[in-house]
């Protein structure tokens, strides 16, 4: 600290001590031997990791949420053959993945996939979007269901009196209006998404918490977790406010 | 009317809560302040000393580690010895590695002891006592490895990926040496046996840590061994935060008298059979 105080201009010098050694604290988490380096790339695996994920997640959530809307609305009234026979395979193995993905941390759903199921790729970012992606599948298959039970059950049999059969109905008029009472959850699903991979450290993945955690162990120093939470603050409050102009410009259709 | 009584209940309730709050903050805990406590509602001098808190990643074999539900291993039972000449209780905190110099600058712990490398980073942040063990740097490859020495993860070209745990100086060496200079990456483990596990899954292709927790790994697990290093011998010692020169000289001089009776190195012996 001494060493690097001489080096540092006078007008540093006079200032109060506790902005000294923030200042200190800053040199030595983030410009000595370029340690920011550290964070731009965790924050670069953080980012990719966070998009790839919600985009699986999503995918496998209309798949599951499609399954599980279909068989309670259609199962009772269908005959018994091999359409059935399939949904109702299809609903069981949703419920199951339902319960254990929800049931579960996903820290340790992350360990099991890297340490065991996964074991033999090298590719950790593949892992941890796989990971990441099955765990928000869950939640995201549950917000979608949501949202299409919301629809007000007269659109359906609207549809469905104009000629429409089941899957048109769902595709042209169902769909559509869900999306709006589906948005913010999502948004928000999202936002836990990209905070939950700051769990990714477990299994070396160097996302943005992980990097901070390595320059505190090389630098002795706290300064970094404030950097980082900041960091996630951003990014957090960007995204929520390019939620809230889609979400402004989807309800300019009300009155 | 109605208002006003609602405005004196609330008065009152946060009178009442921070008053409850003013009483729970003079209550003991074991701080390691041997200077007097500033904001204690206690006006009494300094209480003795009764617990000696310990920090450590019991991930360490045979330094520390779990056995029979408590951390136990050489680096426990000198710290017990410790504990025992300074008529102190020893406390043992289990926490990550990259935490406990942090830990030990805030006061949470009031010693480190982890099989803990002594560098001239770490001693501008922190005191050491004099050193009790020491340690080399190896390396631990699958039985059917290319790598040969050191010189095959150094060479020109070369591109490995090193496991190591987080923050340990096996750690600094890769970083340093391997991926500073491009030739691989490093995968930075929060335990040794992690990056042991992904080295027998074939995630990385060698982990570098100290020798005595390599052995304990290799035994443990099948297909493994260890090759020699030309990294520099290092001393194990106990950090103290830089204020805490009391409990600095209290401990180190209990150091020495157990490593002068042979305390230490019977302890040492029971963990690791002479070569």
């Amino acid at each position: 600290m001494e060493a690097w105080l001489e080096t540092a201009p006078l007008w540093l010098q006079n200032m109060p001590a506790w902005v000294v050694k923030f200042c200190h604290d800053f040199y030595k988490s983030f410009l000595y031997d370029d340690r920011y380096r550290y964070i731009i790339k965790g924050l670069g695996n953080t980012l990719t990791i966070t998009f790839l994920a919600l985009l699986l997640g999503v995918a496998l959530g209309i798949v599951v949420a499609l399954i599980r809307v279909s068989w309670d609305k259609n199962a009772p009234a269908m005959r018994w053959g091999p359409g059935k026979v399939l949904l109702l395979l299809a609903n069981a193995l949703s419920k199951i993945y339902l319960t254990v993905i929800r049931g579960t941390p996903v820290v340790v759903q992350i360990m099991i996939l890297y340490f065991i199921i996964l074991a033999a790729t090298k590719n950790k970012i593949l892992v941890a979007v796989i990971s990441f992606g099955i765990n928000s599948g869950a939640y995201v298959a549950e917000i979608i269901r949501g949202g299409i039970m919301a629809v007000d059950s007269g659109q359906s049999e609207a549809g469905r009196s104009l000629g429409f059969n089941y899957v048109q109905t769902m595709g042209h008029i169902i769909l559509p209006q869900s999306f709006k009472a589906v948005l913010p959850a999502l948004c928000n699903e999202f936002i836990v998404l990209l905070k939950e991979t700051a769990v990714a450290g477990y299994v070396s993945i160097q996302d943005l918490t992980r990097a901070g955690n390595i320059i505190r162990g090389v630098s002795y120093v706290d300064l970094p977790l404030w950097g980082i939470a900041v960091i996630y603050l951003i990014i957090v409050m960007f995204f929520t406010w390019l939620m809230g102009r889609l979400e402004r410009r989807l309800r300019s259709s009300e009155r | 009317m109605k208002r006003m009584k609602l405005a004196v209940c609330l008065a009152l309730a946060l009178a009442l809560c921070i008053g409850l709050m003013a009483g729970c903050s003079g209550s003991a805990t074991p701080t390691p302040a041997p200077s007097a406590p500033a904001a204690s509602s206690t006006p009494a001098p300094a209480p003795e000393k009764t617990t000696l808190t310990m920090g450590t990643n019991a991930e360490f074999p045979p330094y520390e580690f779990y056995e029979g539900g408590a951390v136990t291993g050489i680096d426990a039972e000198i710290a017990a010895a410790i504990a025992g000449k300074l008529g102190m209780e020893l406390v043992i905190e289990d926490m990550e590695f990259d935490s406990i110099i942090s830990s030990v600058k805030s006061g949470k712990i009031d010693m480190g002891m982890a099989g803990m490398t002594v560098t001239d980073e770490r001693l501008e942040e922190v005191n050491f006592t004099t050193s009790y063990a020491t340690g080399v740097q190896v390396i631990i490859v699958p039985e059917d490895s290319a790598i040969a020495s050191v010189d095959d993860l150094l060479a020109e070209g070369a591109s490995h990926t090193i496991g190591v745990q987080l923050s340990t100086t096996g750690d600094l060496y890769a970083t340093w040496d391997i991926e500073d200079e491009g030739l691989g990456t490093v995968d930075r483990y929060n335990k040794g046996a992690d990056a042991v596990m992904a080295l027998k899954n074939g995630q990385v292709d060698c982990v570098i840590i100290d020798n005595e927790p390599a052995k304990a790994f290799v035994a443990a697990n099948e297909g493994l061994k260890i090759l020699d290093t030309a990294y520099a011998t290092e001393d194990y010692a106990i950090c103290i935060a830089k204020e805490n020169t009391e409990l600095l000289e209290q401990v180190d001089t209990a150091l020495q008298e157990l490593i002068a009776d042979g305390t230490v190195q019977s302890i040492i012996e029971k963990y690791i059979s002479a070569e």
